[in-house]
């Protein structure tokens, strides 16, 4: 379970996160949602303490994260799965040796037999061919660098995924392939997730609870129909904003 | 009351603290986070299976992919000094001691600081544009977030190569620069083998060896810690990157300057 409570962060003066409490239960997928520049990503970095809240408390598994030390902090991470926006691959290693780096048991990791295996069944179950392994972040477009990042996020088998952007910058059709993935991967793998996102639609699609991020704070957290029906004007303005484009296509 | 409209119609002893306390903060900020990478250094050693297998690729990188420049510059250095030393002794002073100057100049100045000027530009500006670049497009959060140490990954393995394999450059750059050196005299002074010789080792004191090891030692430090760790904390995009290039081997250029300085000042008797 993940839990944020009351966390307040800053940069500089600027005051990013004001007071956020926000839980994910066990093995249920949230999405947090907002526009862009309202600190969801500084979110995600708190849960596996990338960054370090100024105030509050960020708790996964009962254990407070800007308390942790090095070697603890090191095992949580070994749970926790995190896809980049950009992907963040290491772009001097093969896609074979950026997924190869996400096993994060060293005695796995040192198992050349168990690495081959595990690095196919990532590409498999992120729907990249077998040899994709063999090429270099460069050559690879927006939307399998995703994906890479996403098999690297899931090669140790983590108990948690937390997903930042997974479909920004991907056209329509890719951004949908996206969304059925992370779905997929909830069926086969039974993690709890956290997908960070702006895309609202996609968000209904793969959530089954919605938070949003507004001013700082979550303004509202609960199931869709919850968010559906609500008379907020700044979730409706929100969520109206998404549908409206919707209903017009159609 | 009249509003004061700049800083510069503060009073003199409100703005001096102003001036000078923020690059002073500054500086301080730049102290403290330096110590802590060094801190964070130590304590990556011990995590040697994952900063041995790194460090000998980067031992290839820095060694082997320097050498030709290192040793084009070193032949280079060699026969200007030694044509340079015959234009300024011939008629006035005896020809051996052309080998005394060329052997000397290339093993206690030339040798290991033209070496550690190459390498500040050469790797130091690679390795500020590598950990720069990952910084800015998340890789070394990445490698956080799968629980891996990126100081063992990344800094530690760059650091041991510049410390291994620069004193190894600047020996084998001493190396060819006094062969050179010789050859030039040779060819355009016609200064025989045996002079030649003789002058060089005329002056030669073994500690000339280790005052050139050590100086290259303190180089190789200089241009691996500082690019590593202005890459390491770069900011803000391409332009950030570009900044802790720039910085990294002008700030590594400088360094070696200054150690050069002092080196000469604490270890050769005067």
């Amino acid at each position: 379970m993940i839990e944020l409570r009351g966390v307040h962060k800053a940069f500089g003066r600027q005051v990013v996160l004001d007071g956020v409490d926000f839980t994910v239960e066990q093995g249920r997928t949230v999405a947090l949602l907002g526009p862009s520049g309202t600190g969801k990503s500084v979110l995600l970095k708190h849960i596996i303490g990338l960054l370090r809240p100024d105030a509050g408390e960020v708790l996964v598994d009962g254990l407070s994260v800007p308390m942790l030390g090095r070697d603890e902090l090191a095992s949580l991470r070994q749970k926790v799965g995190y896809a980049f926006q950009m992907g963040a691959l290491f772009d001097s290693e093969t896609v074979y040796e950026n997924i190869h780096l996400g096993i994060t048991d060293e005695t796995l990791y040192r198992n050349t037999e168990y690495s081959e295996d595990r690095v196919a069944e990532c590409l498999r179950l992120v729907n990249l061919e077998p040899d994709v392994a063999w090429k270099m972040p460069g050559e690879l477009s927006g939307g399998m660098r995703k994906r890479v990042g996403i098999a690297r996020a899931i090669a140790g088998r983590p108990e948690y995924l937390l997903y930042d952007e997974p479909t920004s910058g991907l056209d329509p059709v890719n951004a949908d392939a996206m969304d059925a993935l992370i779905e997929q991967l909830q069926r086969e793998l039974h993690v709890t997730s956290v997908v960070v996102s702006h895309d609202v639609r996609g968000a209904f699609k793969v959530a089954d609870d919605i938070a949003l991020l507004h001013d700082g704070k979550i303004r509202l957290q609960g199931p869709p129909e919850a968010f559906m029906g609500s008379k907020d004007q700044v979730v409706r303005e929100f969520l109206d904003r998404d549908f409206k484009l919707l209903e017009a296509k159609h | 009351m009249a509003r004061i409209s700049g800083t510069s119609e503060l009073p003199v002893h409100i703005r001096a603290p102003r001036v000078v306390g923020k690059p002073a903060i500054g500086v301080l900020r730049h102290v403290g986070r330096f110590g802590m990478m060094l801190a964070e250094l130590a304590r990556a050693l011990r995590e040697a299976k994952q900063w041995v297998p790194r460090a000998l690729d980067q031992c290839q990188h820095v060694g082997y992919g320097s050498l030709f420049i290192v040793l084009l510059t070193a032949s280079f250095a060699g026969a200007v000094t030694s044509l340079q030393a015959g234009y300024q002794f011939t008629g006035s002073v005896p020809l051996y001691v052309v080998g005394a100057v060329v052997s000397e100049s290339i093993i206690l100045e030339l040798g290991p600081v033209l070496t550690g000027l190459i390498l500040a530009g050469r790797i130091g500006a690679r390795y500020a544009a590598e950990l720069g670049t990952m910084r800015v497009t998340e890789q070394i959060d990445a490698l956080e977030a799968l629980g891996r140490n990126p100081v063992a990954h990344l800094l530690l393995p760059r650091i041991v190569a510049g410390a291994v394999m620069v004193p190894v450059l600047t020996i084998l750059s001493v190396g060819i620069g006094i062969l050179s050196g010789w050859l030039a005299a040779k060819a355009a002074l016609g200064i025989t083998d045996q002079d030649f010789v003789h002058g060089a080792r005329y002056f030669f004191r073994t500690f000339d060896i280790w005052y050139c090891v050590i100086k290259a030692e303190c180089f190789g430090l200089v241009v691996t810690l500082v690019p590593c760790y202005v890459g390491f904390t770069a900011e803000r995009g391409a332009e950030g990157v570009g900044r802790a290039t720039t910085y990294a081997v002008v700030t590594s250029s400088v360094l070696i300057l200054l150690l050069d300085t002092l080196l000469a000042k604490v270890l050769l008797p005067t």
